[in-house]
């Protein structure tokens, strides 16, 4: 076996910590869908069926957690403007940190008004 | 560890075209995906009263007694599922050396879009308020025959 050659490891700065994140939230959104899509089908069953399971949305652990949901949603939705300027904007690649950190503040921004508004509503 | 055989044999061109089709569409059906999301969260979670807590069988049946949100909510179950269906794709082909694991799991993928996909739209071109008995009460100019 060779042996591993020193230095070699990747540091992408925040570039590759923006990819980390649109992979992680990725993931998450897309787990996240196949439940809702199962959840809402059961509106096709009854309706005691589907109010029976979107009342666990209302809890206040589920409501917590839908904070967490959001947040990956926005950021993923805003990062991958980001990804498309990179692709497509000529100076796209050239600016990308910068976009970076606009991502960062549009999502501060967001989340700002979105928290209050869904701690009133879980515990209102 | 990953053997390469034949380096220097040509490329299948399907493929290339393929996955240049994906980029593509993960990047047309992102930007629609942005409006999509943040209107289905303002409607349905931020604007309402009280939030998730006003979302039961009433909400939705007064939804969809509208056609505009029934194509929304279409178009939307399509783009997203394979929207992250694809992403998923990326992700196992990244992670997974071995290919019949690789190959697996991407099937698995796709068989559960199609499903959820198909259920989906089944529900929404579907759905019957009239299942429930008190549909008057929310959606008074509903005809339902018996």
């Amino acid at each position: 076996m060779p042996s591993r050659p020193a230095g070699t490891l990747y540091r992408g700065k925040l570039g590759m910590w923006s990819w980390v994140l649109h992979r992680i939230t990725g993931v998450g959104i897309y787990f996240f869908l196949l439940v809702h899509i199962l959840d809402t089908a059961l509106v096709r069953v009854s309706p005691e069926a589907y109010n029976s399971v979107v009342a666990s949305y209302k809890t206040t652990i589920i409501g917590l957690a839908e904070i967490g949901l959001v947040g990956a949603i926005l950021f993923h939705a805003f990062n991958g403007i980001r990804i498309l300027l990179v692709d497509f904007w000529r100076k796209g690649a050239k600016y990308q940190n910068q976009m970076f950190w606009i991502v960062l503040v549009l999502w501060v921004v967001l989340m700002a008004g979105f928290v209050p508004r869904q701690l009133m509503h879980i515990f209102g | 560890m990953v053997v390469i055989e034949t380096p220097n044999s040509p490329r299948s061109r399907k493929g290339a075209q393929w996955e240049k089709r994906a980029w593509l569409f993960m990047r047309f059906s992102g930007v629609f995906l942005v409006f999509l999301i943040i209107g289905h969260l303002s409607v349905n979670l931020v604007l309402p009263e009280h939030g998730v807590k006003a979302i039961d069988f009433a909400f939705v049946a007064g939804k969809w007694a509208s056609p505009f949100w029934k194509v929304y909510d279409g178009v939307l179950l399509w783009l997203a599922l394979l929207h992250g269906t694809n992403g998923m794709r990326v992700i196992v082909a990244d992670y997974t050396e071995r290919l019949w694991i690789r190959k697996a799991l991407t099937i698995t993928l796709w068989v559960v879009a199609a499903t959820l996909i198909v259920l989906g739209t089944l529900v929404i071109t579907t759905f019957d308020p009239c299942i429930d008995p008190n549909v008057h009460s929310y959606l008074p100019d509903l005809n339902c025959h018996a």
